[in-house]
């Protein structure tokens, strides 16, 4: 089996250090990170990218935006999108929903569920409509 | 996990790090934000960054479960959510609130980092209250949204956030107008492109939302649609920005704004010019409209060239520079033993071998050279980092006196030692507390005086030699000497004041327990201050002199060696024993016979010039036994550390030389006069002198 390819889009340096530790726990996944929204539209045409995890406050273009962009460019529309912020930005979650992310993850959370939904989205051969 | 236990982890330092940097830059955004509030003129995007910056920090501490600092950036971020979105004014009372807030959050993550375990609940609780207080209930927003009239497409308002979103009402109430401009750029180059068009509209409005839209040729292109609100009509922002691939459309109403008045002048040429000059490849796409727009060519320079743009730089932790200095330093040392074995051979007769070897040696040499001043290169900061804490503190110092101060900074771009800029920022930060709290006078007392109301302080730095010079001036009322040295006279410092000049008197500010200020005020009043700062300049080589004007105010110039890494020593030889002194520590060196030495009150002292200087002798000092005569003729090396000065008998001057020093370790720690040890490099290892440490004694067992 091919091993299946995370894109990482925030630009906390840190934060994305700990999201890498996390997925390099489950094995078997690339991983590209992006330090901005723009990086990662930058990076996307590069490789088949299987699975994203964006934060919303980024500089250049946020995590909605970036959301809106994936959904409606063919290419990526089937791409599966968590969103991991910090509560708070209640209503932005709720666009973020709307505009087709799949999972919305708040931080703090526990690694252990954000591999298991990693783990459920990715072992799947195709993506479940949800 | 414990908060203790983890901080000793990678992860942990990462996180440390950036929440460092993005205090940092916090600290600088509200100095900014503070500005602002004051003229009135607030920019979004300055608002905004602070907003991130806290929610950053908040979504990284509450990861780390560092749960203090996720509490108070929480709150913060809050009071800002608020601000940013328009529920809140921003007054200099919630300005104040956030520099206290701000303040909390750069200790609590000093603590942390320096693994003490201080519970700052208390303090956390306390502040989190008065942010709280900052928040009234938010007002019922009546009518219809402004934005349906606006004909938004739906897609662009789908991806909004609630910010972007107030961001579009405000610009609507400012009665600007909001235009969507279309993009359309090659994949491997948008960003560049897309930068110079939003430079372009910055300079006249605001850039509400970047949405990034699939276009016709969704595999080689990105397209974009930007919100704008300006108050520039339709025609003059197409003339500026409209290229091939880039369009404008007006949403809403056509209605012209009343008058038009700022719309030429920003697009003067010249300006759209300077930017485009300094734009990076994708400038001719603006600039020349007729070129087609690049095929994809994901290999080519200009990708990789922006891919790798991101991030040039590369943070590494000071001890590794450390270790990386101390061998070069090394290096250099067993370059020179090769040097030393090239002469040797060469006086042996290996004629040949010697001077091929002596080339080698020569072009190691230099190449080792370069390498020593690439390192030290990497350790160098600007000192203008130190300036915007500087600020940060006047800022508070003034408003809590109540007095207006004026900051000025010159030589920001003066570079020095890492460690040096970190050792420095406190005393600087106590001369400029103590001048606002004790130079410059209450605004009613200056305009009497007939002085400007508000007062300034100007700091200036620049490189001088091997050192770098930075001065601290006030134009306040001066130091004045009378109640100096009346206060020395009360504390007993001295018995005689007669005796005492001016000069000499001042430098009674710099001893322990001296304060001349009847108020003890919060910040510089408890007489710990001038002492401490001396002691620290003097711990990193540094010298600090005082030049006052009664009535017109005083300055203070602290000179330091620009790294301490790798210092220039002069070696000396006394009783058969060889030292090292620091040369940044020498001021002089005089040939002198015992007809030169003088003793007064069973002390020596040798004439300089106008000036007596107290005279000490190494093997005294040390207590060492001479085996050898004393030579009849010897060198007194004049030393000074701050303002005071002595002179050193010696029995010869050796060389001048590049050193390491290195620490002797804990078990050598109480040796008096010994800084640390250094390698000559010819197998010999010899002590440092601490030069700071010897005055001191000298002049306290002399008084």
């Amino acid at each position: 089996m091919s091993s299946k390819t995370i894109l990482i889009a925030d630009d906390s340096a840190t934060m994305r250090a700990m999201l890498v530790a996390i997925v390099d726990a489950l094995g078997d996944y690339q991983i590209i990170e992006a330090s901005s929204g723009f990086e990662a539209l930058r990076l996307l045409p590069r490789d088949h990218v299987d699975l994203i995890l964006t934060d919303i406050n980024m500089p250049d273009i946020n995590g909605l935006e970036l959301i809106s962009y994936l959904r409606t460019n063919p290419n990526y529309k089937d791409i599966p999108v968590f969103i991991i912020s910090t509560e708070g930005s209640a209503k932005d979650i709720e666009k973020g929903k709307q505009l087709g992310a799949d999972e919305y993850v708040v931080k703090p959370f526990s690694p252990v569920i954000l591999q298991q939904l990693i783990n459920r989205y990715l072992n799947k051969t195709s993506r479940h409509v949800s | 996990m414990s908060e203790q236990s983890a901080t000793h982890t990678k992860a942990v330092q990462d996180f440390l790090a950036e929440a460092e940097e993005i205090v940092e830059q916090l600290g600088s955004e509200l100095a900014d934000l503070s500005d602002m509030a004051e003229s009135g003129e607030l920019v979004p995007d300055v608002l905004n960054s602070i907003f991130r910056g806290a929610h950053s920090l908040k979504g990284l501490a509450g990861m780390f479960s560092f749960s203090g600092v996720a509490e108070l950036a929480h709150n913060m971020e809050n009071l800002l959510d608020w601000l940013r979105l328009g529920k809140l004014n921003l007054t200099q009372q919630l300005m104040a609130v956030l520099f206290d807030a701000h303040e909390l959050l750069s200790t609590l993550i000093r603590v942390l980092a320096s693994g003490e375990d201080t519970n700052m609940a208390v303090e956390i609780a306390a502040c989190v209250t008065k942010i709280n207080a900052c928040l009234a209930p938010p007002e019922k927003q009546s009518g219809a949204s402004p934005l349906e009239a606006l004909g938004l497409p739906a897609h662009i308002r789908g991806a909004l956030t609630e910010y972007e979103e107030h961001r579009l009402k405000d610009n609507l109430a400012k009665g600007r107008i909001i235009f969507t401009i279309h993009t359309s750029f090659d994949l491997s180059t948008f960003d560049t492109e897309l930068s110079v068009v939003t430079d372009l509209l910055k300079g006249c409005g605001e850039v509400i939302s970047t949405l990034p839209s699939v276009g016709e040729n969704l595999d080689t292109n990105i397209d974009f649609e930007i919100l704008f609100g300006s108050k520039c009509t339709l025609d003059t922002l197409k003339t500026t920005v409209e290229r091939d691939n880039v369009t404008v459309a007006q949403l809403g109403s056509s209605v012209a704004p009343e008058q038009p008045k700022v719309t030429t002048e920003p697009f003067a040429p010249e300006t759209v010019k300077a930017i485009v000059d300094t734009g990076v490849p994708a400038v001719a796409v603006i600039a020349a409209p007729q070129t087609p727009a690049p095929t994809l060519t994901p290999t080519s320079d200009d990708a990789v060239l922006s891919a790798k743009s991101m991030s040039r730089t590369v943070r590494v932790d000071i001890g590794k520079l450390d270790e990386l200095m101390n061998i070069v330093g090394e290096l250099v040392l067993a370059n020179s033993t090769i040097a030393g074995v090239t002469t040797k051979m060469r006086n042996e007769g290996f004629s040949h071998m010697a001077i091929e070897l002596g080339k080698a040696a020569k072009g190691l040499e230099r190449k080792l050279s370069d390498l020593q001043k690439g390192v030290m290169e990497i350790r160098m900061i600007p000192i203008g980092q130190l300036y915007e804490k500087m600020s940060r503190i006047v800022r508070k110092i003034s408003r809590e006196q109540g007095k207006r101060v004026d900051l000025k900074f010159f030589g920001a771009d003066t570079e020095l030692d890492k460690l040096i800029v970190e050792d420095i920022s406190d005393p600087m930060m106590h001369i400029i507390r103590n001048a606002i709290d004790h130079g410059i006078e209450p605004g009613d007392v200056r305009t009497a005086q007939g002085k400007n109301e508000k007062g300034t302080i100007k700091i200036s730095s620049y490189q001088k030699g091997n050192h770098v010079v930075i001065e601290i001036e006030d134009d306040g009322g001066g130091i004045d000497v009378e109640k100096v040295k009346n206060k020395a006279l009360q504390k007993g410092l001295v018995s005689d004041i007669t005796a005492v000049s001016d000069r000499e008197a001042i430098d009674f500010i710099f001893l322990p327990g001296f304060s001349t200020n009847e108020v003890v005020s919060e910040v510089s009043g408890r007489g710990v201050g001038m002492d401490v700062v001396k002691n620290n300049i003097s711990a990193i080589c540094g010298m600090v002199d005082i030049e006052t004007r009664k009535g017109e105010g005083s300055r203070f110039i602290i000179t330091l060696p620009i790294t301490l890494a790798i210092i220039k020593a002069l070696i000396i030889r006394c009783s058969g024993r060889t030292y090292a002194l620091p040369i940044t520590s020498v001021l002089e060196s005089l040939l002198m016979t015992d007809k030169d030495i003088k003793t007064v009150e069973r002390k020596e002292i040798v004439q300089l010039r106008e000036s007596t200087l107290p005279l000490l002798r190494l093997e005294h000092y040390f207590d060492i036994r001479r085996s050898d005569e004393p030579p009849k003729e010897f060198y007194v090396v004049v030393v000074g550390v701050a303002e005071k000065r002595l002179g050193i008998a010696v029995d010869d001057l050796i060389s001048q030389q590049d050193i390491v020093i290195k620490p002797l370790g804990d078990s050598f720690k109480r040796f008096r006069g010994i800084s640390g040890a250094a390698d000559l490099g010819d197998q010999r290892t010899i002590l440092v002198l601490d030069i700071g440490g010897i005055i001191n004694e000298t002049m306290r067992s002399g008084s």
